[in-house]
């Protein structure tokens, strides 16, 4: 046996500290803040202002440690929340060092003088980490026989937060994280000493689309929800880790729920993803579970017309005979949606190959194109790993969106990038009309352009060599650019080339940032009328006996020509060109033309519709089949890195089905096997199938004119959503609603000049359909052009203009518009 | 005093008139009264001189702070990086520490009214010597005259060709501007004046980083007090050997005290560094109306109080030290056999309360709680407990919070308890207190001593 030998010591890594803490030697990158190390260690300090992803302030002094350095102790305890670590440092925790433990427990002592014992009904009370650590670092009663502070309470500080000041420890928390990480300082200290409080300016509201963070990071219950205020204890709450559902973000959250109701959601801790952060819309909005529209029975219109509640056997019986009959005649088109799950978009996927026999199948419920699709194949595949990721954005030196309003159509993608723009310097680019909200607190360079003209500018810019080209090319060019493209890409022709020219000159990155949650997935699983599952080009026999082979299907079965669009799909049925339609989770108002998709709705033969809630498609449909929401069953997105992103069920399942299985025994009673019985069955399918190997080419479309207005009182139209709007999903959540940004029409200062337009004052936007009006906000806009929220309040442009991003529209003062509402 | 010059190391006496020597002189604010008594003279010689030099000059000197802390002057010079590239490539910075805010200190305020040239000639050779191109007075908001005055004389100086772009020809380039604060104790710390300087609430910086890298603007910034300024021109006329020759090796130049309270003539007297209490009151007349010491500060009510015992104690840095107390500005309040000492140390603590500015939880809690004992105390409420509850509590402050307004927060208390305990016991035994405002008024008599009038 051989000894080893005694006090051989490993020698510090390079850019490593070596410290001791309570006796224990550890190593320590260089720059690590104290508290971290402690914790890597085991040894929690308690503490309040501390966080790991906000700048240190050691304020709340909760954390103090007693140091010593070079052999001498320090003669104050430390803040170990804004120590950083060195060599030789000998530290000692409350559990070493008397001096630290009554530093500590003086600290948690002076902070519970002013806090008022409502513990038994304050919503954080069992979870709360001032409780917590009165438990562990206090005195077991207090000194204080003096007056407490107090405040009026609670004191809304938007629709949606609620401030109770003397619950408040002043950790700040709460004002840096709108500071640092959202940008929106609108809250801030007042006053000083035991009358400094947390507040906001008198006319300006907590509007941020990132407040429900502060209330997660609340250590006391100072910040609540108004929509969660005293409706439940944390200990009567059952928590499931979950995935957001609304955007393509995908970010980790945790629902809480009582009884079979969600009581809450929380952002989840997903470094890789979302940190520790999630944006409003993703937090607050989900009543819609309970919402009194939601579907929960079949439904089958009966002889006089009435949708009435049927039995599931009934109502896939007449959807089976409906859909074969159609099937027989001129066909089923299958309008999937882009709020699937993987393994829902390969049912819908599969059931439009094997069940109604075609490749009219596509999951983009908004205006789309061809060269979107070509553009879209060429994104096929990529993985965190092999495309772009949050942590290549965040690395990278330089992104330019197109077509992507980071804050409203990616929040969380827009606090990755405001991260590396605040700690790094990145350069941000952003191809759009005006400086936004989001774009100013990216510090981005605006590259302005007339909506519809942006293809057209991109290649100018790119072409030419002066500064503004020649900068963001340079910028594009240093290794690690990205480029982030957003769906609203495909409204205007060219774009996509435009960008795939780009990104071959300088070699960034490109990534495809749709904004809902399931469009990477659909595209992934085959959901599209020119491509297969695994990214299987429709037009390549390979890959069709590939297919056909997998699903057991008769060689040579699968159509040999892709099939139709979105659009193509709505004309044809609206032209009577199709005899049925199987509709997922499709608002036909987003659609490019509502009123040609509601008149198609109304026109085709038989129209399926799987929905969760009450709406225009269920309204005209002939059955309807109930869908589980995802509270209530399992499943995956694949966010927009290409990541998979599983959850699990919230809430008790049973009664609901998962599209999936739906689609899965609606093609039974067709005689087809989808085998998708489950999501995980589903998930296998696709799985077994694979990838395609092959590449594709980039698209080589021509930018298309530059829209220009041709009259008097016309003016070009720009138009995309906002974060919090009319959404479907953001059903029955007043509170949220009320933190939206206000719906306005913006113009700059000549063109509403020229058109009459005052600031402040109503304006109406319209065209031959109808007219939007608005109180007019005045911005960088270029000459000529209008800006529009697409679906807030007051605002679905779509809907009302049945015209979008790059239309010419009539601009005028509000009454002025002779005939328009 | 005369117009004429004269040598502080040949003057009689106990007083060594340097800062205060033009104070008496007619319109002694006017750049016209400057010029003729020798100013900007030595602004002449430091601008012939390399930047370095003078810094090595006022290192020689061992000129320190006098804002309260007593850091060596040219050190904090010498952190300034210099270079062209790398942090010395950023702009520098000369702040000037003019919230003038500790109780009982009342020095730099008489000395922007009396001799505000001295302070920009002080300001410009520091800036030359610092490479700044840009200074800030930042002036305590309450003082308007001084402000107004200060103001007037900066634009007597660019008017002269003394501020501005290429001052007297040498190429050199300097701004200076007077910025008023808005009210608060807590912008004197240094880098609450320097977040305030920049339009943001005034509360105190994470260090590091220091101000001498990233000070005003995230950039190398020196942060001096008025008096530490006002002193440069004089060191650069009269050479580090001069300035040693008063005070002592480690404390060594003269020093403005602020004589307040109960004695026969308060006042400002500028003495070398060291001198005692007894010899400031024999300059002062002595105790007002004879009425016997009780306790007195050396430097503001931040430091630890003193009593009779320390009449002798030499009021340097070290001096001030050895007895247990701090010089801090050298505000020397003093109180007679009439005063409560419970009831003052009150009065001080619902400042300290006041301007506590809520940033750290030991301060800001703290200080609310010992008002509310310290009031019950003295209003007639009191409790045995209650001495030693303050003592834990100030011990739960000192060292705990963020800056040195906390720990200063506890000086009185302590320092009260240390050597009043009985009268607090007592207090608390012969309920109620006196109420003591009134029985001051009894024996307060007008005083007719000006503000800024130096003795003769």
């Amino acid at each position: 046996m051989t000894l080893a030998p005694e006090n051989e010591k490993t020698p510090v890594p390079e850019g490593y500290v070596r410290l001791t803490i309570d006796g224990i030697e550890v190593d320590a990158p260089k720059g690590e803040i104290l508290i971290r190390t402690c914790e890597r260690l085991g040894i929690i300090v308690p503490r309040f202002c501390d966080h790991p992803l906000l700048d240190p302030a050691g304020a709340c002094r909760q954390c103090l440690v007693e140091v010593e350095m070079g052999g001498r102790p320090m003669p104050k305890p430390q803040a170990s929340c804004t120590m950083t670590v060195a060599d030789g440092m000998v530290v000692k925790t409350q559990h070493t060092s008397p001096v630290a433990d009554k530093a500590q427990q003086g600290v948690m002592e002076l902070l519970l003088i002013n806090h008022p014992l409502d513990c038994p009904i304050c919503d954080k009370g069992g979870e709360c980490p001032l409780q917590n650590q009165a438990m562990s670092s206090g005195r077991t009663d207090s000194r204080f026989v003096e007056t407490k502070r107090t405040f009026p309470k609670p004191l809304p500080i938007s629709s949606q937060v609620l401030l109770d000041r003397e619950r408040c420890v002043l950790c700040q928390r709460c004002t840096r994280f709108s500071e640092q990480i959202a940008g929106d300082p609108f809250i801030d200290l007042l006053e000083r000493g035991a009358n400094q409080q947390i507040g906001t300016a008198e006319d300006k509201p907590f509007q941020s689309y990132f407040s429900g963070n502060t209330i997660q990071i609340c250590p006391v219950g100072a910040l609540t929800s108004a929509a969660y205020r005293f409706r439940s204890r944390p200990f009567d709450l059952r928590s499931t880790p979950s995935v957001c559902e609304h955007c393509s973000s995908g970010c980790a959250q945790r629902n809480d729920s009582r009884r079979g109701t969600v009581m809450r959601r929380l952002a989840g801790n997903d470094p890789e993803v979302n940190e520790e952060w999630n944006c409003d819309k993703g937090r607050f909005a989900f009543r819609y579970l309970q919402s009194k529209e939601r579907i929960t029975r079949p439904l089958v219109r009966d002889a006089s017309g009435q949708l009435v509640e049927a039995s599931w056997t009934e109502a896939l019986r007449v959807a089976a005979q409906g859909l074969l009959a159609a099937r027989a005649q001129r066909g089923i088109g299958v309008l999937a949606g882009g709020r699937l799950t993987v393994e829902d978009a390969y049912a819908y996927a599969k059931f439009a190959r094997v069940a109604a026999r075609t490749h009219d199948v596509d999951f983009r419920a908004r205006p789309h194109s061809a060269e979107e699709l070509e553009f879209l194949t060429t994104t096929l595949g990529t993985t965190p790993e092999t495309g772009v990721s949050f942590a290549a954005v965040e690395a990278a030196p330089s992104v330019l969106a197109v077509g992507l309003d980071l804050e409203e159509e990616a929040g969380i993608v827009f606090l990755r990038i405001r991260k590396a723009v605040r700690k790094r310097g990145q350069k941000v680019f952003q191809l759009g009309q005006w400086t936004t909200a989001g774009a100013r607190k990216t510090t981005a360079t605006l590259v302005r352009s007339v909506p519809g003209a942006e293809a057209a500018v991109l290649r100018e810019l790119a072409a030419v060599t002066d500064d503004a080209g020649k900068q963001l090319v340079d910028a594009l060019s240093a290794p690690g650019a990205v480029i982030l493209v957003g769906d609203r890409a495909a409204e205007v022709p060219g774009l996509h080339s435009a960008v795939a020219a780009l990104a071959t000159r300088t070699g960034a990155k490109v990534a495809w940032i749709p904004r809902r949650a399931g469009d990477r997935g659909a595209l992934e699983a085959g959901a599209v009328p020119t491509l297969l599952p695994g990214g299987r080009p429709v037009t390549d026999p390979a890959a069709r006996a590939e297919v056909e082979r997998a699903w057991g299907l008769p060689e040579g079965s699968l159509p040999a020509a892709p099939g139709r669009s979105t659009d193509e799909i709505v004309a044809a049925a609206a032209a009577g060109d199709l005899s049925g339609l199987v509709v997922g989770g499709v608002d036909p108002h987003d659609l490019a033309d509502p009123a040609v998709a509601l008149a198609a709705l109304e026109k085709v033969g038989f129209l399926v519709s799987l929905e969760l809630h009450a709406s225009a498609v269920t309204e005209r449909a002939d059955v309807v089949l109930p869908v589980a929401p995802d509270a209530q069953r399992e499943g995956s997105y694949l966010n927009w890195e290409g990541r998979r992103r599983p959850f699990g069920v919230t809430l008790d399942a049973s009664g609901v089905l998962p599209d999936c299985r739906v689609l899965d025994t609606l093609a039974v009673e067709m005689d087809e096997d989808l085998f998708t019985q489950t999501p995980a069955a589903a998930a296998g399918d696709l799985e077994r199938l694979g990838r395609h190997t092959g590449s594709a080419a980039a698209p080589t479309a021509e930018p298309g004119p530059t829209p220009r207005p041709a009259q008097v009182g016309q003016a070009v139209l720009a138009t995309w959503r906002q974060l919090v709007d009319d959404g479907s999903l953001l059903v029955d959540e007043p509170a949220l609603a009320g933190t939206a940004r206000p719906p306005r029409v913006r113009t700059n200062t000549a063109t509403a000049e020229r058109l009459g337009l005052v600031e402040g004052e109503a304006a109406s936007v319209a065209t031959d359909r109808g007219a939007i009006t608005l109180q007019v906000e005045l911005a960088d806009l270029p000459d000529g052009v209008v800006w529009l929220p697409a679906n807030s309040p007051g605002s679905a442009v779509r809907s009302t203009l049945g015209v979008g991003h790059g239309a010419l529209v009539r601009v005028a003062p509000a009454g002025a518009l002779g005939g328009a509402r | 005093m005369t117009g004429t010059e004269i040598n502080p190391a040949t003057t009689p006496d106990a007083l060594t008139p340097v800062l205060t020597r033009r104070w008496s002189e007619e319109r002694s604010w006017t750049l016209e009264t400057y010029e003729r008594t020798g100013g900007y003279r030595a602004l002449r010689t430091a601008l012939a001189a390399h930047p370095d030099q003078l810094i090595t000059l006022v290192k020689d000197s061992g000129l320190r702070g006098r804002g309260g802390a007593g850091f060596p002057t040219g050190m904090k010079w010498s952190f300034i990086p210099q270079g062209a590239e790398g942090p010395g490539a950023k702009p520098k910075y000369l702040v000037v520490n003019a919230d003038e805010g500790e109780p009982g200190t009342c020095k730099d305020i008489p000395t922007m009214m009396a001799d505000p040239h001295s302070l920009i000639e002080g300001c410009i050779i520091t800036s030359y010597a610092i490479r700044a191109n840009f200074c800030a007075i930042y002036v305590r908001g309450e003082a308007l005259h001084p402000i107004r005055r200060v103001r007037a004389a900066v634009a007597e100086a660019y008017a002269k060709g003394y501020l501005g772009k290429d001052v007297l020809g040498t190429g050199f380039d300097l701004d200076i501007v007077v910025h008023a604060g808005a009210g608060a104790y807590i912008c004197g710390e240094e880098t609450a004046l320097l977040d305030s300087l920049e339009g943001r609430r005034g509360q105190p910086r994470l260090k590091p980083p220091f101000p001498a890298t990233a000070g005003l603007y995230a950039s190398p910034t020196v942060v001096n007090n008025v008096e530490t300024i006002a002193s440069v021109p004089f060191i650069v006329a009269g050479g580090s050997d001069w300035f040693r020759t008063m005070g002592s090796e480690k404390s060594p130049g003269p020093k403005i005290y602020s004589v307040s309270g109960h004695v026969e003539r308060p006042g400002q007297y500028e003495a070398p560094m060291g001198t005692t209490l007894r010899t400031l009151l024999e300059l002062a007349g002595g105790m007002k109306d004879g009425i016997p010491l009780k306790f007195w500060t050396p430097g503001g009510s931040s430091t630890p109080m003193f009593t009779a015992e320390h009449l002798d104690v030499p009021l340097d840095f070290e001096g001030a030290a050895g007895a247990g107390s701090m010089l801090g500005t050298t505000a020397v309040q003093v109180f007679n056999e009439t005063v409560s000492v419970p009831w003052a140390v009150m009065k001080w603590t619902e400042f300290y309360k006041h301007e506590s500015c809520g940033k750290c939880t030991p301060c800001r809690e703290g200080t609310y709680w010992l008002v509310q004992i310290l009031e019950r105390m003295v209003h007639g409420e009191g409790t045995p407990e209650d001495v030693e509850t303050m003592l834990d509590v100030c011990d739960n402050i000192l060292g705990r919070s963020f800056c040195a307004l906390g720990d200063g927060a506890t000086s009185p208390i302590t320092s009260a308890i240390k050597y009043f305990r009985q009268e607090f016991l007592d207090l608390i035994a012969e309920q109620p207190a006196v109420a003591r405002p009134e029985q001051l008024a009894d024996v307060e008599r007008a005083d007719d001593t000006e503000l800024s009038g130096a003795p003769a």
